[in-house]
């Protein structure tokens, strides 16, 4: 783990809302697994302003990328940086997604830019398998021809219909697994609260392993602070709580006790 | 004829300073609850620089603390209400306390109980194992609601509690006191009084932020504790109203970004300094501190960190 001055590389814009944000920062980018974040203190925020945790959507050698949306104060400066300024990054942090498929299929569940870290495993994954996203509308699916480059059976999955099946991804899903014979799957997801857990039910029901990227508000990133945790059940039952930003954020569904239970 | 020696060869400033008996490199410490239990920043700071480290507060048990949002950043700081999660003192002992010895660094304990009795048992436990050079009593948190801030809430009850763990530990005390209060100095008396080695001030200040399109408290515990640079100039009026009360050392914390944050608290009275939030945002920033305390004193001609103590000219 590192805190580097990272020399920003690169901005591109995708989607609407959307940017990529390239960075020099090789001390992290070279150790980068998918699942793992960076925890970014933007410059031009005032002193104060707490860092932002960011899910790796590339690495190399030398550099990495994030995925973003403007969403706030955070964002929105962020999106004005340009090739040359710097920041300070943190990094690599958190455990990452399991990289070793157990012969089984990997089916990637991603809501929004959830796709991210999943563009980044679907890259490390010594197999292809199948991507399920799903967005508001047409303008928050994206990374899908990455996917399709790399061989991936993509689905896509819109609240308003405008690209792809009518619905949440949970609809191409429950199509999925519906569909007799379908081969077991390792489910990897990172999205909304509601999918993760709608996804840790399927998979549950399915007998297949789910490795949800949980996304909660965090502070120090390294575990000091414990505002970002998580209650996990052990195997003998008893339960023990989680931080997010280091024990995890990637969780096996089975292990997380959900807080409303239904 | 001897050679004279070399001009450029001044001695460094004495940084050193004994607090409560607790000898320290330096005046410089971490904030409770802003550095876990040392190792979850030690990738990122060498701990053996630090003066001490204070850990996050412990109960008697294990302590799930409060429902998530815990905190919220507002302009000049965040406001928590974490809810001192924490391993109680065996886990504390058992599973924090063996990686905390070989750092070499007085260790602080932030302790807190929901009765008089918990406090003075968790004392007792922790002054039977290696390792501990004081106890910071946490008389001041506001987030939880038993036990925490309403011990320090009365100068009587600050100290019949003081008095209590006295009697039940060699350690030395640290009250650490809430800054919600009319005026510092009989609570500061009292803790003196009822045999304190130290002060520890100030704790968060109580606060609360609203979702307006929600109308609903931002924080599950609708209410939390203010931190950061907001709260900087409120610390250094309490630790100087403190200092004229009591003649014990004080640790002061409460927004420290930079070491002259940290040298204002020094002229106020501090005989030490705890870096907090700053940590979150900049891990190197105490570190930052102590080197640059030390250039102030070279700077300034001062030979050892304790002369600035209550230097402030008000004349």
């Amino acid at each position: 783990m590192h805190d580097i001055s990272a020399i920003v590389h690169a901005q591109h814009v995708l989607n609407a809302g959307y940017q990529c944000l390239v960075l020099d920062a090789p001390a992290i980018a070279s150790m980068a697994q998918p699942g793992q974040f960076v925890h970014l203190r933007i410059t031009g925020l005032e002193p104060a302003a707490l860092r932002r945790p960011f899910s790796i959507y590339r690495a190399s050698d030398s550099q990495l990328s994030i995925l973003y949306k403007t969403v706030g104060r955070g964002t929105e400066q962020l999106s004005r940086l340009r090739p040359g300024d710097t920041l300070t990054a943190m990094g690599p942090l958190g455990n990452g997604f399991p990289l070793e498929t157990h012969d089984r299929w990997p089916v990637l569940v991603a809501g929004g830019y959830g796709v991210a870290p999943l563009s980044f495993l679907a890259r490390r994954l010594n197999r292809q398998g199948m991507l399920l996203v799903g967005g508001r509308t047409a303008a928050d699916i994206l990374c899908t021809e990455e996917f399709t480059a790399l061989g991936w059976d993509v689905r896509v999955a819109t609240m308003d219909g405008s690209q792809g099946t009518h619905g949440l991804v949970t609809t191409l899903l429950d199509a999925w697994l519906a569909r007799p014979g379908h081969p077991a799957a390792t489910f990897y997801a990172c999205g909304p609260d509601g999918m993760l857990r709608a996804v840790a039910e399927r998979a549950q029901l399915a007998g297949s392993p789910a490795w949800l990227s949980l996304d909660k508000h965090m502070v120090c990133g390294v575990g000091a602070c414990l505002a970002c945790v998580q209650r996990l059940r052990k195997p003998d039952g008893t339960t023990w709580i989680a931080r997010v930003c280091r024990d995890g954020p990637i969780f096996e569904a089975g292990e997380i006790v959900w807080e409303h239970p239904r | 004829m001897n050679t004279p020696p070399p001009a450029a060869a001044a001695a460094r400033p004495d940084l050193a300073v004994t607090i409560a008996g607790i000898q320290m490199q330096n005046p410089v410490t971490v904030a409770s609850g802003t550095f876990g239990y040392g190792k979850e920043y030690a990738h990122l700071v060498d701990l053996r620089q630090l003066g001490a480290i204070t850990v996050k507060g412990i109960r008697l048990q294990p302590w799930d603390g409060n429902p998530l949002p815990r905190h919220v950043e507002v302009p000049g700081g965040m406001v928590n209400a974490i809810g001192l999660q924490g391993p109680g003192v065996a886990g504390f002992i058992r599973d924090y306390l063996p990686f905390l010895r070989e750092v070499g660094v007085p260790v602080l304990v932030n302790i807190w109980g929901t009765s008089v009795e918990e406090y003075a048992e968790v004392a007792e436990r922790l002054s039977d194992v290696e390792g501990i050079a004081g106890l910071e009593v946490n008389i001041s948190c506001p987030n939880v609601k038993e036990g925490g801030a309403s011990f320090g809430a009365d100068p009587r009850t600050v100290a019949a509690l003081v008095a209590a763990v006295r009697r039940r530990t060699r350690l030395p005390l640290i009250p650490k006191l809430a800054p919600n209060v009319p005026n510092i100095r009989p609570y500061a008396q009292a803790a003196a009084e009822a045999g304190a080695d130290a002060l520890s001030l100030i704790n968060t200040i109580p606060a609360m932020v609203i979702n307006i399109e929600t109308r609903r408290p931002v924080l599950a515990n609708k209410v939390g504790g203010l931190s950061g640079p907001a709260i900087h100039p409120v610390a250094v009026k309490l630790v100087w109203d403190a200092a004229q009360a009591v003649k014990i050392p004080i640790i002061a914390m409460g927004g420290i970004t930079g070491p002259e944050q940290a040298i204002e608290f020094l002229i106020a009275g501090a005989s030490a300094v705890a870096v907090g939030t700053a940590t979150f945002i900049d891990p190197g920033t105490v570190l930052r501190v102590i080197a640059g305390i030390e250039d102030y004193l070279v700077r300034h001609q001062i030979q050892r960190v304790r002369d600035l103590t209550g230097s402030l000219l008000t004349t």
